[in-house]
């Protein structure tokens, strides 16, 4: 699924954080928001989930005006950075979320759920983590769980606020790698914020770059290391 | 090893020795005055003290109060500990320290506003004569000077607990696909379900043992009075014992509502602590 944003803009009492922005991902593509702290990509991201609502400015999903409608109706998966785990909830609940708060009609019954938390324990290689909660678990397993949670519900965009952002090395590339593998296989439109540009480059198939509140340059990986449109971007990048 | 902050010994128990000295004559002390004053007669005056027709209609009348007012409260306290959490306004400071006001505000005053309002030379006094609604020197009205009194228990509690809990585990519910009530019910509640019941336990024992906002409204009808006041008009009357016997019911709400408070305290701030399944 496509998603655009319209000139979009939000401030934060004085602070402006997004200016103007506007911007196209393509059905299936996986595009990166890189810049520094505070250049407003987060915000971006939780414009787009519907956790925020812009001043101005125009949201779509496929073509569809979601600006109007909240979060829970736009049901993008959003992965969140400090994950966010239902801390009360084991791992099988948490992932079980998204479906037992489904409308009656369309909820599935016990043991479709149980099926579906199972693929998707497959999925991030955690069989047998079911009845664990969150604080028993890993900072790798905790991010996998936030994944197959916001997988759950099915969603026609993934949304991840600096999805690696609180991991050690090790770990950050391996999940890195399953990320980009996972993609391939579905191709799910997804957008990431980072501010790690290793990250944004071998990850992303395009890469936005943000700086105080406004896109700098939209790209392919090389295309913004030989042909950075302006000194922040050069200065950015160290090229 | 002697460290710069160790005091001298003689300066430690000194310390030591005066804040025993308090805690005895101002707390153990009365304490154990009521409870030897309320047994004095045996077991048998004692219950035929409590359930004397003035203290059974006050003990009454106060769990009548307790009832209203808790829940009252409660819905208050969590509304406001919500909208103050989970949305940005303006004056949301100020808001925080209106809450307090009968915190610092003397009860009294908190009786007499209500006096004011609804008395018979009050606001809406000649009104609700005339339509025969009495508030005023009634139930109401001493539900409503407690509503007052105890206003800010549960709010105040959860306000800070929720703000260190953050609104992350909300948004992602939200995401998911959760309505407002699902959220509430399935993600906040259960994160602050201590903590409403801590308010509600403080709450209570506060309105049970509220005189000052309540002697105001209260009626000087012996069916109107709360636990407090009869305690109050039994040492009046001289009647020492039964003025024992009742206290020591409140004592005992006390030792009870220290005691939940005591256990509730202790399962949230333990470490770590996983609920049991």
């Amino acid at each position: 699924m496509s998603v655009t944003v319209h000139n979009v803009s939000k401030r934060f009492e004085a602070f402006p954080a997004l200016k103007d922005v506007s911007l196209e991902v393509q059905t299936g593509e996986l595009l990166a928001l890189l810049g520094p702290s505070g250049s407003g990509k987060t915000t971006l991201l939780r414009v787009i989930a519907g956790l925020e609502i812009p001043d101005a400015g125009q949201v779509t999903f496929a073509g569809e005006d979601v600006t109007e409608k909240s979060a829970y109706e736009r049901r993008a998966g959003f992965v969140f950075q400090s994950y966010a785990l239902f801390q009360h909830m084991t791992v099988f609940e948490n992932i079980a979320f998204g479906l037992r708060v489904l409308p009656k009609k369309k909820r599935p019954d016990a043991a479709a759920i149980a099926k579906r938390v199972g693929e998707l324990l497959g999925l991030i290689q955690l069989e047998g983590y079911e009845k664990r909660l969150p604080a028993q678990l890993s900072g790798g397993q905790r991010q996998r769980v936030a994944l197959a949670r916001a997988l759950a519900i099915e969603p026609r965009v993934l949304l991840l606020d600096e999805p690696f952002g609180a991991l050690d090395a090790r770990v950050r590339k391996d999940l890195r790698r399953w990320l980009r593998e996972f993609h391939d296989r579905t191709h799910l439109t997804s957008l990431f914020v980072t501010h790690d540009q290793d990250e944004a480059f071998e990850l992303a198939d395009r890469v936005v770059i943000f700086n105080e509140g406004r896109i700098q340059q939209i790209g392919l990986p090389a295309e913004l290391r030989h042909h950075p449109t302006n000194d922040f971007v050069r200065a950015f990048l160290e090229v | 090893m002697k460290r710069a902050t160790t005091d001298p010994w003689l300066a430690r128990y000194a310390f030591i020795g005066i804040l025993v000295v308090f805690v005895v004559i101002f707390l153990l002390f009365p304490v154990s005055v009521v409870l030897y004053e309320a047994l004095k007669g045996g077991l048998g005056f004692y219950f035929s003290a409590l359930t004397a027709t003035h203290s059974l209609t006050a003990i009454r009348l106060t769990l009548l109060v307790a009832v209203a007012v808790v829940p009252l409260n409660t819905l208050f306290g969590v509304c406001a500990a919500w909208a103050i959490t989970h949305f940005r306004f303006c004056g949301k400071a100020l808001l925080i320290s209106l809450i307090e006001i009968p915190l610092w505000v003397s009860p009294v005053i908190g009786g007499l506003v209500f006096a004011l309002i609804f008395g018979q030379k009050g606001w809406l006094g000649p009104w609700l004569d005339a339509h025969h609604i009495q508030i005023l020197f009634a139930y109401p009205g001493i539900v409503l000077a407690t509503a007052f009194v105890t206003f800010p228990f549960v709010a105040r509690g959860l306000i800070p607990l929720m703000q260190a809990q953050g609104s992350a585990e909300e948004e992602a519910a939200l995401t998911l696909g959760a309505n407002g009530w699902q959220l509430f019910w399935r993600v906040t509640f259960p994160k602050i379900k201590w903590g409403i019941l801590y308010g509600m336990i403080l709450c209570n024992a506060r309105a049970m043992g509220e005189f000052g906002a309540v002697s105001v409204v209260a009626g000087s009808v012996d069916d109107r009075i709360t636990m407090p006041l009869q305690i109050e008009q039994y040492y009046l009357d001289f009647s020492l014992p039964d003025a024992f016997a009742l206290a020591s019911l409140l004592l005992l709400l006390s030792v009870v509502t220290l005691v939940i408070k005591i256990g509730l305290e202790w399962r949230h701030l333990a470490p770590n602590y996983v609920r049991p399944h």
